[in-house]
C-alpha cells in the first residue's frame, strides 16, 4: 500500500467535515466538525513528514493541535456566552446581518 | 521486501490496519455529521480522533500520536462533552433543513471540491517516500528530533503559540466571567424582598405531582390540572426540557375507563 | 488728439456711474450732471472733428488702443478705438440729438420720481452707443451693441409698473437677441476665415475668403441689422417699444439705436461688395420693410406708433441704400443724419402734444391744435415737410438721391427698387399728412380725463421747446448743408463711393418724387382735411384692419415661433419624459430589482454565506489545478 491512501483519506475527511460544517445548525456541532477539518489536515500534514523523511511535517501538525486548543477554548466560551444570552445555540438564530 | 519496494509500499500489516481503521473513521466522521445528538456526535468524534492516533504512530509519528490521545480525546473532546451537558444533553437537533437549498448547495460543493482534492492528490507524482527511519534516528528519537527542531529552527512559532494559549485563556474566562458588581443577598434579605414585592411569598412549589412522578423536570399541577412551570428549575425551563404529565393523567383515566368499560362488558356477556 | 476718443465714451459712462450708484442725494441735481455730461461729450466730438476737418481726406482716421481687453494667444482683442469719418458723423449725431434729448427729459420727466435713473440710463445709452460706432474691432463693437440692446430694454420698461411696458421691453430684448445670435455667429466666421475680428485685417482681406463665406458672414451680419434696426422680420419689437418715454423713442428708437443695423452694413461695406448675393438680401429686407412700415403707419391711430410705423420705413430706406453698394452708402448715412434731426425733432413734438393733452396718444382725440401749441406745430411742420421730402429741407435730398440710386441699380432690379422707393415716398406723404391734420387741424376732438376735466393745451417749458427748435433748425438745413458741403467727398475715404449710371435723369427722378409726393398729401387732404375725422375708428377694410394689427406680424410670430415652440418643447418634454427619463428609470429599476434578487442572497445566515466561501474555494481550486494543468 502506498501512504498516499492515507491522503485520499484525509481528504475525505475533509470534505465531510465541511459539509458538516454548511449544514448543521448546532454550533457546537459546527464547531466539532471544524475540528475534524483540522484533524485530517494533521494527518495529511503527518503523512507528508513521513513521505519526505523530515520531521517538519510532525511540528506543523504540532503547532495546529495547539492553535486548534486554543481556538476551542475560545469557541467554546462564545458558544457558552451566546448561549446565556440567547438560550439557543443555534446559528441560524444569529442572523441579524441581513436587510 | 527489498529496499526498493521500501520507497513506495508498506507492509502489508499495515495495509490491513488502514483498510479496517479507515472505514471506522470514515463512519465516525459521517456520523458526527449526520448524529442527531450532540453527544453521539462527539462520541463519534473522538471515536475518529483516536482512529487518527493510531494513523499517525503506523506514520512513525509516535510523539503525535500520543499528544493526539492526550490533548484531542483527553482534553479537548471532553471539554465539548462539558459544554454539551451545560447546553442541554437531551436536546435533539432537527435535522430538517430551513434554508432553501443550502443542502444541495453544500452536497454539490463538497462533491466538486472533494474531487478537486483527490484529483490534486493523485496529479502529484507521489510515487515513493522517504520514510522517517534516518529522521528519527537523527537524534536519538522521534520525539528527540522534534524537540531539536521547536527549539531551534520553531522556537518563535513556539514562543508564539505559548502567548496564544495564555491570551486564549484568558479569552474565555473573561468570555464567560460574570462580573458580581453587589454582595450576593443573604437568604434573609431574599425572603424581605419577597415579602415587599407581595408575590411567592411563600417558598417555590415543588415540581412534580405526588403519587405519580416525583422528577424534577415535570411541573406540579394547579388544582385545575394545569401545569404550573414555576415549579420546575430555572435551567431546566430555558432549555424546555419540561414533560408535560398533565396529559397523561386523562389518558390514564381514558384507559381506565376503557378497561372498566371492556371487563364490564365481558362480565355482562358471562353474566348472560 | 486720440487720447481724447476715450474721454468721449468715458464721459456719459462716468454719468451713468454716478447716476445709478450715487443714490437719492443725486435726485436733486443728477439731471442737470447728465445732461452735462452728454453735452461735455458733444464738446469733445465737436473738437475732435474740427481737428479732423484739418487734415488730409485720407489721413482722418484717428487710433486708440487703451490696453489688450482677451490677452489670449491666438485670440486677441484690444480695447481700441477709431474714428473715422463715418465714426465721427455718428458721434456728432448721437452726442447732439442726445444732449438736446437730455435736455428736453429735464422738463418731459420733471415730475416723474425715478428722473436721476432715468438720466443714468440715457448716459449709459450714450456711452455703449459711442462704444458701438467707435470700436476697431467687431467684438468690441458687440459689447457696444449690447450695451445698447442693454439700454434700451432698461428705457422702454422705465414704467416698469405697467405691465404693458414690461411686456414691451421683454419683447423688445427677447427679438433683438435673435438679431445679436446673427452677430455673434457673424464673428465667430469671421474669426475662423480670417483669424482676427479687428475691422482693418479683415476688410483688407475680404477678397482671400471664398464668396460662399463672405455671403454667409454677411446674411449673418444682415441678420443682426434686422433685428436692432427694426427690419423685416424682426420688426416687431418697435411698436411696442413706445411703451417706453417719448423722449427714448426719439434719441433711441428713432434718431441713434435703430440705426446701428445701418452702420453695421456701411462698416462692412468690403465684405457686401464681395458677396452679391447678401447685398441684394439686404436690398429685398430694405424694399420690404419700406413698405410695411408706411403701411402700419397709415393704420395707426396712436401718434406715437404712427411715427414708429414710418421710423422703419425711413430705415428700410436707408438700409435699401447700403444694400445698393459703393452708389448706395453715402445716401444710406446722409438720411440716416437727416432722419435722425427730423424723426427726433417729430418725437419730441409728439411729446409735446401729449405733455399738453394729459398724455393722450389716440390722434382721434386730437384736433385743432395748432392754435394752443404755436411752437409746436411750427417745429413739428417743419420735421413733417422733411419727411414727406419737401424742396429744399433735409429729407428732399437724402431720400431723392437714395431713389435716384435705386433706379441706377440698373436692370430690372433698379426698376423694381426704384418704384418701390417712390411708392414708399407716396405713402410717407400720405402717413405724415395723415398725422399733421388729425393733430392740429380740423375740430378739437378732446376727450376729459378720469376726473371729468377737459384737457388745457398748452405751450411746453422751455427746456423741451428749446430742443424742438434747434431740431427743427436741423431737418430744415441739414439736407442743404450736406448736398452742398461736400458730404459724399467726406465719406467717400471710408465707404468709397460710384456713380450710378440711373436709366432716366436726375431732373426725372426729382420730379417724379415731388409728384408722388403731392399725391400722397392731396389723398390724404381729401381723406383727412375735407371731412370731420371720425372719434371712433372706422372698421376699415381689410388692409386697414391687419395694418392696425401691424400687418398680422404678432399674429404670424404667435403662430410660427411661439407655438410652434411650445410644441416643440412639448414634444420634447414628452422625449424625455418617455425615453430619457425611461431609460435612467428603467436602468435604475433593472438596477434595483437585481438588487432585489442579491439582497436575498444576504439572508443573513452564516451557512449560506460559509457555503459561498466553500464554493468559492472549490472554484479556486480547479481554477489552479487547470493553470498548472495548461
Amino acid at each position: 500500500m502506498n501512504p498516499v491512501n492515507y491522503l485520499y483519506l484525509a481528504a475525505l475527511l475533509f470534505t465531510i467535515g465541511a459539509v458538516g460544517v454548511l449544514i448543521r445548525r448546532n454550533a457546537i456541532v459546527v464547531f466539532m466538525c471544524v475540528e475534524l477539518m483540522l484533524n485530517a489536515c494533521n494527518l495529511a500534514f503527518v503523512t507528508f513528514s513521513r513521505m519526505h523523511g523530515n520531521l517538519d511535517g510532525q511540528v506543523i501538525a504540532f503547532f495546529t493541535m495547539v492553535v486548534a486548543a486554543a481556538e476551542v477554548v475560545v469557541g467554546l466560551a462564545i458558544i457558552v456566552s451566546v448561549f446565556r444570552a440567547r438560550h439557543s445555540a443555534s446559528v441560524d438564530d444569529a442572523s441579524l446581518m441581513k436587510l | 521486501m527489498s529496499a526498493n519496494l521500501a520507497a513506495y509500499t508498506t507492509s502489508t500489516g499495515e495495509a490491513f490496519q488502514f483498510w479496517v481503521l479507515g472505514t471506522v473513521a470514515v463512519l465516525g466522521a459521517l456520523s458526527t455529521v449526520l448524529m442527531k445528538k450532540a453527544v453521539h456526535s462527539a462520541l463519534s468524534l473522538a471515536g475518529t480522533m483516536i482512529v487518527l492516533a493510531v494513523f499517525y504512530l503506523a506514520n512513525g509519528a509516535y510523539f503525535l500520536g500520543v499528544v493526539q490521545i492526550v490533548v484531542y480525546t483527553g482534553a479537548i473532546m471532553m471539554l465539548f462533552l462539558f459544554v454539551v451537558m451545560l447546553v442541554g444533553v437531551t436536546a435533539a437537533d432537527s435535522l430538517k433543513e430551513t434554508i432553501k437549498g443550502q443542502r444541495w448547495l453544500a452536497a454539490a460543493c463538497g462533491l466538486g471540491f472533494g474531487i478537486l482534492l483527490a484529483a490534486g492528490i493523485g496529479n502529484a507524482s507521489l510515487k515513493d517516500f522517504a520514510g522517517l527511519g534516518t529522521a528519527n534516528s537523527a537524534h536519538g528519537g522521534n520525539v528527540e528530533g522534534l524537540a531539536a527542531l521547536i527549539f531551534t529552527k520553531y522556537v518563535f512559532a513556539f514562543e508564539i503559540t505559548g502567548a496564544l494559549l495564555i491570551t486564549a485563556a484568558v479569552g474565555a474566562m473573561v468570555l464567560t466571567h460574570r462580573e458580581r458588581t453587589e454582595r450576593a443577598r443573604t437568604q434573609r434579605e431574599l425572603s424581605e424582598q419577597r415579602v415587599r414585592e407581595g408575590k411567592h411569598v411563600p417558598p417555590l412549589p415543588a415540581p412534580g405531582v405526588y403519587a405519580r412522578h416525583n422528577a424534577v423536570d415535570i411541573a406540579g399541577l394547579l388544582p385545575d390540572g394545569t401545569p404550573a412551570e414555576l415549579t420546575v428549575m430555572q435551567t431546566l425551563r430555558k432549555r424546555g426540557q419540561i414533560r408535560d404529565v398533565s396529559n397523561e393523567a386523562l389518558s390514564d383515566l381514558k384507559a381506565l375507563e376503557q378497561r372498566s368499560a371492556e371487563r364490564l362488558g365481558r362480565e355482562e356477556e358471562a353474566s348472560r | 488728439m486720440e487720447n481724447l476718443i476715450a474721454l468721449l465714451i468715458g464721459a456719459p459712462l462716468l454719468g451713468a456711474a454716478v447716476l445709478l450708484l450715487g443714490g437719492r442725494r443725486l435726485d436733486k441735481s443728477g439731471h442737470w450732471l447728465g445732461t452735462l455730461l452728454a453735452a461735455v461729450s458733444f464738446v469733445i466730438g465737436l473738437v475732435l472733428f474740427a481737428d479732423m476737418l484739418g487734415k488730409s481726406a485720407d489721413d482722418r482716421a484717428l487710433h486708440q488702443t487703451l490696453y489688450t481687453w482677451i490677452p489670449v494667444e491666438g485670440f486677441q482683442a484690444d480695447m481700441a478705438f477709431q474714428l473715422d469719418q463715418l465714426s465721427m458723423t455718428f458721434v456728432l449725431l448721437i452726442t447732439g440729438v442726445g444732449t438736446l434729448i437730455h435736455v428736453y427729459s429735464i422738463g418731459y420727466m420733471e415730475h416723474d420720481e425715478r428722473r436721476r435713473r432715468f438720466f443714468g440710463y440715457l448716459n449709459l445709452f450714450v456711452a455703449a452707443m459711442l462704444l458701438l460706432v467707435l470700436a476697431d474691432n467687431y467684438l468690441l463693437l458687440y459689447f457696444g451693441w449690447e450695451g445698447v440692446g442693454l439700454a434700451s430694454y432698461l428705457l422702454i420698461g422705465f414704467w416698469q409698473h405697467k405691465p404693458s411696458a414690461a411686456t414691451a421691453a421683454k419683447k423688445a430684448f427677447i427679438v433683438n437677441r435673435v438679431g445679436d445670435m446673427g452677430l455673434s455667429i457673424a464673428i465667430m466666421i469671421m474669426f475662423t476665415t480670417f483669424g482676427t475680428f479687428t475691422f482693418g485685417p479683415v476688410l483688407a482681406a475680404t477678397g482671400e475668403a471664398s464668396e460662399g463665406k463672405l455671403t454667409a458672414i454677411g446674411l449673418m451680419l444682415l441678420l443682426a441689422a434686422c433685428g436692432k434696426s427694426a427690419q423685416v422680420p424682426l420688426q416687431s419689437w418697435l411698436g411696442d417699444a413706445m411703451e417706453g418715454p417719448t423722449p427714448v423713442s426719439a434719441l433711441i428708437h428713432a434718431a441713434t439705436m435703430v440705426t446701428a443695423g445701418v452702420y453695421l452694413i456701411v462698416r462692412s461695406a468690403d465684405i457686401f461688395n464681395a458677396a452679391p448675393d447678401a447685398q441684394l438680401v439686404v436690398t429685398v429686407v430694405g424694399a420690404v420693410t419700406l413698405l410695411f412700415g408706411a403701411i402700419v403707419g397709415c393704420a395707426k391711430d396712436d401718434i406715437k406708433k404712427a411715427l414708429a410705423g414710418s421710423t422703419m420705413s425711413q430705415i428700410g430706406y436707408m438700409i435699401l441704400a447700403a444694400g445698393l453698394g459703393p452708389i448706395g452708402y453715402v445716401f444710406a448715412i446722409m438720411h440716416l443724419v437727416t432722419h435722425g434731426f427730423f424723426k427726433a425733432g417729430l418725437f419730441l413734438g409728439a411729446g409735446s402734444v401729449m405733455h399738453g393733452m394729459n398724455d393722450e396718444v389716440d390722434m382721434r382725440r386730437y384736433g385743432g391744435l395748432r392754435k394752443y401749441m404755436p411752437v409746436t406745430f411750427i417745429t413739428f411742420g417743419l420735421g413733417y415737410l422733411a419727411i414727406i421730402g419737401f424742396p429744399g429741407l433735409s429729407g428732399f435730398f437724402s431720400k431723392d438721391k437714395i431713389i435716384e440710386a435705386a433706379f441706377a441699380k440698373g436692370g430690372t432690379e433698379g426698376w423694381i427698387l426704384g418704384t418701390v422707393t417712390l411708392i414708399g415716398a407716396a405713402i410717407t406723404a400720405y402717413y405724415m399728412t395723415r398725422v399733421m391734420l388729425m393733430t392740429f387741424f380740423g375740430e378739437k376732438r378732446w376727450q376729459d380725463d378720469e376726473n371729468g376735466r377737459p384737457p388745457h393745451p398748452h405751450e411746453s417749458p422751455r427746456s423741451m421747446v428749446i430742443p424742438m427748435v434747434l431740431l427743427a433748425v436741423g431737418s430744415v438745413a441739414a439736407g442743404a448743408l450736406f448736398e452742398f458741403s461736400g458730404f459724399v467727398e467726406w465719406l467717400e475715404p471710408v465707404t468709397g463711393f460710384a456713380h450710378g449710371h440711373s436709366p432716366i435723369s436726375a431732373a426725372a427722378v426729382t420730379t417724379a418724387t415731388i409728384a408722388v409726393m403731392v399725391l400722397g398729401v392731396g389723398l390724404a387732404y381729401v381723406q383727412y382735411g375735407r371731412r370731420p375725422v371720425p372719434v371712433v375708428a372706422p372698421r376699415g377694410s381689410l388692409l386697414t384692419r391687419a395694418a392696425r394689427r401691424d400687418l398680422l406680424q404678432d399674429d404670424f410670430n404667435h403662430a410660427v415661433f411661439v407655438t410652434g415652440g411650445t410644441h416643440l418643447t412639448r414634444s420634447l418634454v414628452y422625449v424625455d419624459h418617455s425615453l430619457v427619463d425611461g431609460v435612467v428609470n428603467g436602468t435604475a429599476a433593472a438596477v434595483g430589482g437585481l438588487s432585489g434578487r442579491l439582497r436575498k442572497l444576504q439572508n443573513g445566515y452564516a451557512r449560506t454565506y460559509a457555503v459561498s466561501m466553500f464554493g468559492g474555494t472549490a472554484v479556486l481550486i480547479a481554477a489552479t489545478l487547470l493553470m498548472r494543468a495548461v
